[in-house]
């Protein structure tokens, strides 16, 4: 241990604030990435489930309509690309 | 002998890969981090010139190698999709670029609060000085681009480019010390031979910057695996992936 007390491993020998504001300023930062990250992943996969969902809405009302005219809903198969890499 | 990558190349293969890789690196990275900060600020000993202040030493430098680093990393990853029209790799070099963007935001920042006692000022327009302004000014477009258009495909052959035209500023960066008269001391750590440092304040400083590295990892596999969401947002296995993952909420 470098320091005699805690109240000199704050000081830094004088230069505490230059030491603290820079570990602090790099730590809020790289939190905030890593938050931010993991938000942005959440909410990537909620509007895919969203956009999901609309799509079966517009779909089931669609079918309801054709049925009140007496016509068959054509039966409609999930979009699959070929995987291009 | 390298064809057991080929299955990587799959988005749905490597999503899950990065997936099992992430918790990793998180864990190791805390670990690396812990250890090093710690021996960094409280049993690494002081400079004889500079005293207590060259503690931000342990994460500046490694900031400003993990900037450049990445940002290498970034400009293969924009080749590679430039010229073999690799998706992937432009889903990672999309993932990277906030995170070096990050890295030189904090090189600049704590730079300036370790000039500010040593130097005497915050900020001086000097060669590396302004060369690693110039690095995140160049992350920060390769953002904007991502963010510019709606077509991903469109939008990473655009910050494709930008990445690949700033290349030329790593050599700058890294040179400007000893091309230019300059306020920044020489190189320390990044240089062939052996560090002009004792071991008791090496050691630290490696652990840091292997933590560093090991957080840039984790949170690298996290945006890469959002990257490719976003790039394969029609395909079954991510439609059904959302619908499974977001039920519990």
């Amino acid at each position: 241990m470098q320091f005699d007390s805690f109240a000199d491993f704050i000081n830094m020998g004088g230069y505490g604030f230059y030491v603290w504001l820079s570990f602090g300023v790099s730590a809020i930062l790289l939190v905030y990435l890593g938050w931010s990250s993991a938000r942005q992943h959440k909410t990537m996969l909620t509007q895919i489930a969203q956009r999901q969902k609309r799509e079966q809405k517009l779909r089931q009302a669609a079918a309801k309509q054709m049925q009140e005219q007496g016509l068959k809903m054509p039966e409609v198969k999930p979009i699959d690309i070929p995987e291009e890499v | 002998m390298w064809k057991w990558l080929h299955p990587y190349a799959n988005p749905e293969v490597s999503y899950h890969f990065c997936g099992k890789l992430q918790p990793w690196f998180f864990r190791l990275s805390f670990l690396f981090l812990a250890i090093g900060l710690v021996w960094a600020l409280a049993y690494a000993p002081a400079d004889y010139q500079q005293g207590d202040s060259f503690r931000i030493f342990y994460i500046h430098v490694p900031a400003a190698i993990l900037s450049m680093g990445i940002y290498f990393a970034m400009a293969v990853a924009a080749l590679s999709s430039l010229v073999w029209q690799l998706k992937l790799a432009d889903a990672s070099a999309a993932a990277l670029a906030p995170i070096g963007a990050v890295f030189a935001a904090i090189a600049l920042i704590t730079g300036a609060a370790w000039g500010k006692p040593m130097w005497g000022t915050w900020w001086i327009w000097d060669a590396r000085l302004t060369s690693e302004l110039i690095l995140l000014f160049l992350y920060l477009g390769v953002i904007a681009l991502h963010n510019a258009f709606e077509d991903k495909n469109l939008a990473g052959k655009a910050a494709g480019i930008l990445a690949l035209v700033g290349v030329i500023n790593l050599p700058i960066i890294h040179y400007s010390v000893e091309w230019w008269n300059t306020l920044h001391q020489g190189a320390t750590v990044t240089k062939l031979g052996a560090p002009s440092m004792a071991s008791s304040m090496y050691w630290p400083f490696l652990i840091c910057f292997v933590g560093f590295s090991l957080l840039t990892g984790a949170i690298a596999c996290q945006r890469f695996r959002t990257e490719i969401l976003a790039r394969n947002s029609m395909r079954p296995w991510v439609r059904n992936l959302a619908i499974a993952q977001t039920q519990g909420s």
